[in-house]
């Protein structure tokens, strides 16, 4: 396996083993480049998220890393496994679970389970399944049709199928998308005690909250990567300082705002709104004539991750424009 | 690349789930079990209509009595309706050609003397073969007519004129249709329909219904190898194929005593060649097909040639060359000749083999083709 030589930009660690190591990957569909030179380092035992808009290529990028797409150009490895030549080893030892769910609905939750054990040729499957099903809380309905479980239960259920062969990787597209507050929590703690178990994993998501959970992130729009680390170091790396405003017709406000051009971002957060710049003074200056307002209530914050990503979408739609 | 070894265990858990959903869906073991018997039905039922009073016309070249108690045994058939009499043979053809006359029986000059004499006149029978549902039974009829008529004329010293052997030779002479189809005939082609439309489609919506729903994703992350899904997915069909087969020829016994003259041995081996070459092609049709509407007009394009060209519908000798060359690369056209071979004439594995062997390597060619597209990604 190949070892993280430091080369993410932090001072040399001990090294350590890369669960996903990728270089300029790239996917075109026809003349459209949706994955764009993408470089992914992930350590074992980590829980990476993958944030970005909808249609921004992260659903492509990991069906390529699990060698479900081949990419038109860049190398890297994935468990150790060469991405392009050894893609039967890599599915022996990922755990993919689909954006949308992929188990068999005609099929009842133990057939599903059953399938999985016998596929990935799992020893004592039948223990494992119990074991599973039990885990899931599912053991009475386990002879119910798949497709007759809820959103939440079908994502339990697909994790703990997907799980089943004990994977070293696991890559979970969007898995709690749709899903209720607290199921989503159930979810997460799920995801932390496997990685406990030094298993990776790379999880698409598009909240917030969940993104704090990751140990990094990696953001992704229009197929390039903008911004990866932790959330702080995101955060930082956009360079943004913000403040928040509270009072009335804020949507106003906003419009009134966002033509100057020291104001990158501005965007209503139910009673406030956020409004971020590059350079702090020229940010203040811009704001300056409203501060005195009365019906307006100023304040200095720390800018959130939200904040960071709405700037990069910006700064995108910006670039693309010309 | 990973070298891993076929294993049963993947196989076997592909079939197994197959089975499982197919048990689930009510419509297709609907369809399955109650297309064979239906098309059976239909067919088996058109063709045994006895049809009565087709009209015929007598060109009689000779005024006697063994000529005239002929035609009265026509009449008495009721398979014939004597219309009248004509005088010329391209009077007969003319009415033959605008389907005014079913049959123009032409009775020779000295059909009487040379009967007598001993020198086996003949007697044609110009028969109109386009409908040869209509045609083939009376046609048939003729024979026995014909040759009663002449037991009860020939008495006395021209007895063992009737017993050495036919005193008189009666040529059929089928237009427009010159094999002709008999309900016989119509069963193995039946068999042969049955199993390329339902074999076809099954397998092909079995592959794109994953696509559709979403699962081929999930089975392609999966350490299944193409030909493990491949044979997973095909032997549930397969065994399907033989249900439907017993369904088709037991059936056929029952209700019309089609026979099964050669070894059923036999038949049960081709019947496993030609459900696979069914099933390879419509495993091939699903890898491009990108949804079940597609493969269900594949299916209909592969079973319309199958339907036309293979000689069930049209006589295959009869054919212009371009058909009989796409004909060739058919299997139904050689399915067809083995099972009428093999279930009417009790043909052998020597004599089915030149019809054999094309099946083979059609399905040897499907196969490789079905494997060489499927892919393992979702390009
Ligand atoms: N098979 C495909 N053929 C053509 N375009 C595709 C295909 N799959 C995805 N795309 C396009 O690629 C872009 C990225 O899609 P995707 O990776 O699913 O994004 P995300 O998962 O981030 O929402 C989208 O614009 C989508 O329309
Ligand atoms: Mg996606």
């Amino acid at each position: 396996m190949r070892a993280n030589n430091g080369e993410s930009g932090g001072a040399v660690k001990e090294e350590v083993p890369l669960a996903i190591d990728v270089h300029n990957l790239t996917k075109r569909f026809g003349k459209n480049t949706v994955v764009n030179r993408i470089n992914l380092v992930v350590p074992q035992g980590k829980v990476y998220g993958f944030l970005g808009p909808n249609g921004s290529g992260k659903t492509t990028t990991i069906r390529m890393i699990c060698g479900l797409l081949t990419p038109d150009e860049g190398e890297g490895t994935c468990l150790g496994y060469d991405l392009r030549k050894e893609s039967e080893n890599i599915r022996k030892n990922v755990g993919y679970m689909t954006q949308r769910f992929s188990f068999w609905e005609d099929l009842t939750i133990r057939e599903n389970l059953n399938f999985a054990g016998k596929i990935f040729g799992i020893k004592e499957s039948r223990k494992r399944i119990q074991y599973a099903l039990q885990k899931l809380g599912l053991e009475r309905r386990a002879d119910q049709l798949a497709g007759s479980l809820s959103g939440g239960w079908k994502q339990r259920l697909a994790l703990a199928a997907c799980t089943l062969h004990e994977p070293k990787l696991l890559l979970l597209d969007e898995p709690t998308a749709g899903v209720d507050p607290k199921a989503r929590r159930e979810f997460w703690d799920e995801i932390h005690q496997l990685a406990s178990q030094r298993i990776t994993v790379l999880v698409s998501t598009h909240y917030m909250d969940e993104a704090e959970r990751c140990h990094a992130i990696v953001y992704i729009a229009n197929g390039n990567i903008l911004s990866q680390g932790t959330v702080d170091d995101v955060i930082s790396q956009s360079g943004l300082s913000t403040w928040v405003v509270g009072g009335k017709d804020l949507v106003s406000l906003k419009e009134e705002l966002i033509k100057n051009p020291a104001v990158m971002t501005a965007a209503v957060f139910g009673e406030s709104l956020h409004v971020s710049g590059v350079v702090a003074e020229e940010l203040e200056a811009a704001i300056e004539p409203y501060k005195d307002r009365k019906d307006l209530s100023w304040s200095r914050e720390e800018t959130s991750l939200e904040d960071a990503f709405i700037y990069y979408n910006t700064l995108i739609k910006d670039y693309k424009k010309g | 690349m990973w070298k891993g070894r076929f294993s049963f265990g993947r196989t076997g858990a592909i079939m197994q789930k197959e089975f499982t959903q197919l048990r689930r869906e009510r419509s297709t073991f609907a369809m399955i079990v109650l297309l064979p018997i239906i098309q059976l039905l239909l067919f088996g039922y058109a063709v045994d209509m006895n049809p009565k009073y087709l009209p015929t016309y007598i060109l009689s070249r000779d005024q006697s009595v063994f000529s005239r108690s002929f035609v009265a045994g026509l009449k008495n058939s009721l398979y014939f309706d004597i219309r009248g009499d004509v005088h010329s043979d391209e009077e007969g053809e003319e009415l033959l050609r605008k389907g005014q006359a079913q049959f123009i029986v032409t009775i020779p000059e000295y059909f009487e003397r040379d009967l007598v004499g001993g020198k086996r006149p003949s007697v044609l029978v110009q028969v109109d073969g386009t409908d040869p549902v209509a045609s083939s039974g009376p046609a048939a009829a003729m024979n026995g007519i014909l040759e009663s008529v002449l037991r009860h004329d020939l008495k006395g010293p021209l007895e063992n004129l009737s017993t050495v052997k036919p005193a008189v030779e009666l040529i059929q002479h089928r237009m427009y249709n010159p094999e002709g189809l008999t309900r016989f005939n119509i069963v193995p082609g039946l068999l042969g329909i049955v199993l390329t439309m339902t074999g076809v489609m099954m397998v092909a919506l079995a592959l794109t219904r994953e696509r559709e729903r979403g699962t081929m994703e999930n089975l392609l992350a999966m350490p299944a190898r193409p030909l493990e899904v491949m044979i997973g997915k095909i032997v549930p069909y397969i065994l399907i194929g033989y249900i439907q087969s017993t369904i088709v020829v037991t059936a056929a016994w029952f209700l019309f005593s089609v026979p099964v003259l050669g070894s059923l041995w036999l038949l049960g081996g081709v019947l496993g060649i030609f459900i696979t070459c069914n099933m390879a092609m419509g495993y091939a049709l699903a890898t491009i097909s990108r949804t079940q509407m597609q493969a269900m007009q594949g299916t209909v394009l592969i079973a319309l040639p199958s339907l036309m060209l293979s000689g069930f519908i049209f006589p295959f000798s009869g054919m212009p060359v371009w058909a009989q060359t796409i004909g060739r690369i058919i299997p139904m056209t050689y399915f067809n000749r083995i099972v009428r071979g093999v279930m009417l004439k009790g043909n052998g594995i020597e004599e089915i083999w030149p019809e054999t062997w094309p099946l083979l390597i059609f399905l040897l060619v499907a196969t490789i083709i079905a494997i060489k597209c499927y892919r393992k990604t979702i390009d």
